[in-house]
């Protein structure tokens, strides 16, 4: 319906893992915290991203650290980041360029996000997550 | 305007079918544009860094947020509970040069507790015309515009969570007509610790509204024209913020 603007056989939409770290499946009315969700992706990719350390470390505090380095490792790309952040991490930019690739160039195609205490899975279509319930479960 | 960073959005790619399903930019849209134009010295200046849409429809607004303050100052979400609207939103930001992030989910809901005083600017164009509430609900083209008893059911749903979400200096912008009743928000957001002020008014002799008498449908939608029709565009800061702020930030009400 919505033609790609990259034309036919364009590139294909997909989620990145900054898109995952904000989401949460505590909406079910069962779940107390939904977090993380865990990824079960069927493809993952990593597209080239522009570095822009500025944003990496204006974005870093927003990040839950533990939630993105197990994101990184369902996917494949979990290799080279600390268990926690150091305090000065805006000078450390093999850091910062680590981030970006995980936050920014590691990307999900298809597949789905699971509540990691009712199993419940929630499709990525499009790249687009759909954190959408039914009305029993709300 | 010359500047790019102003420019109107490109929806070219969206076709006369796809505002079948997603709605299709109108008056309000543009004068939230315009609103928006008028808030960037001061936006800029506060430098946010999470700016998030609710009900992003065609994702024209939050585009032109992106354009505006730049893609790499900021992350920008978008939220809606259809799936062609929340796809459009992804190719409009696309086709714009700019990255926004669409989700699925009913107002805030799943982001709510990651980014619990995390929200720099909220963008709201609700679903605001007085409508029998059962047509309130629905995920479909009527979800863009059917705002149940007095236009409010659904922006009212979303008030209550503001609190929550904003952060300290965090401003949210919402679009309401006169039936909504201005003064009745102002008195929540109020409660909440909040100010709200009008930023731009929009008499249309020509703008396309909804008889809440009839039942809604695409035909009445795109043919009832109402003379002297008010859209309301406000926007809600916590008030200390705001008195603080007051002298740099002066706003004009165009009537």
């Amino acid at each position: 319906m919505f033609t790609s603007p990259h034309g036919k056989g364009g590139k294909q939409d997909k989620m990145k893992l900054l898109t995952h770290n904000m989401l949460t499946s505590n909406i079910i009315k069962t779940v107390t915290n939904g977090y993380p969700l865990k990824i079960v992706p069927t493809q993952v990719e990593v597209k080239t991203v522009d570095f822009n350390p500025e944003f990496i470390s204006r974005m870093l505090p927003k990040i839950d650290w533990p939630a993105l380095c197990q994101a990184a490792q369902s996917v494949g790309h979990g290799e080279g980041l600390p268990e926690a952040l150091t305090e000065k991490y805006e000078e450390d930019e093999m850091l910062l360029k680590k981030v970006h690739h995980v936050l920014m160039q590691v990307e999900v195609l298809e597949g789905n996000l699971v509540c990691p205490e009712t199993g419940r899975q929630f499709p990525i279509s499009s790249g687009i997550p759909n954190m959408l319930l039914n009305e029993d479960e709300v | 305007m010359s500047n790019d960073k102003f420019s109107t959005p490109d929806i070219s790619h969206l076709r006369q079918e796809d505002f079948e399903h997603v709605y299709e930019p109108a008056e309000d849209t543009f004068l939230f544009l315009d609103a928006l134009v008028q808030e960037h010295d001061f936006l800029e200046k506060r430098k946010p860094t999470c700016c998030v849409e609710v009900g992003c429809g065609s994702g024209m607004c939050i585009t032109f947020l992106a354009k505006m303050l730049g893609t790499s100052a900021a992350m920008y979400w978008c939220t809606d509970i259809n799936p062609l609207a929340a796809l459009a939103a992804k190719r409009t930001a696309q086709q714009n040069g700019v990255t926004v992030i669409p989700v699925l989910t009913d107002l805030v809901e799943c982001l709510k507790p990651r980014l619990k005083h995390q929200v720099d600017v909220l963008l709201f164009n609700p679903p605001y015309v007085v409508t029998p509430p059962e047509e309130v609900g629905s995920s479909g083209i009527e979800a863009s515009w059917a705002g149940g008893y007095h236009g409010r059911e659904v922006m009212d749903r979303l008030f209550p969570q503001i609190p929550d979400i904003l952060s300290p200096q965090g401003i949210f912008y919402l679009v309401i007509i006169k039936e909504n009743k201005a003064d009745e928000i102002e008195g929540i957001m109020k409660g909440y610790g909040y100010k709200m002020w009008t930023l731009l008014i929009l008499s249309s002799t020509g703008f396309i509204l909804w008889d809440s008498s009839q039942t809604l449908g695409i035909d009445v939608f795109s043919n009832i024209l109402f003379p002297n029709v008010q859209v309301f565009l406000w926007a809600v800061e916590w008030s200390p913020y705001r008195i603080a702020d007051e002298k740099a930030h002066s706003h004009n009400v165009i009537l």
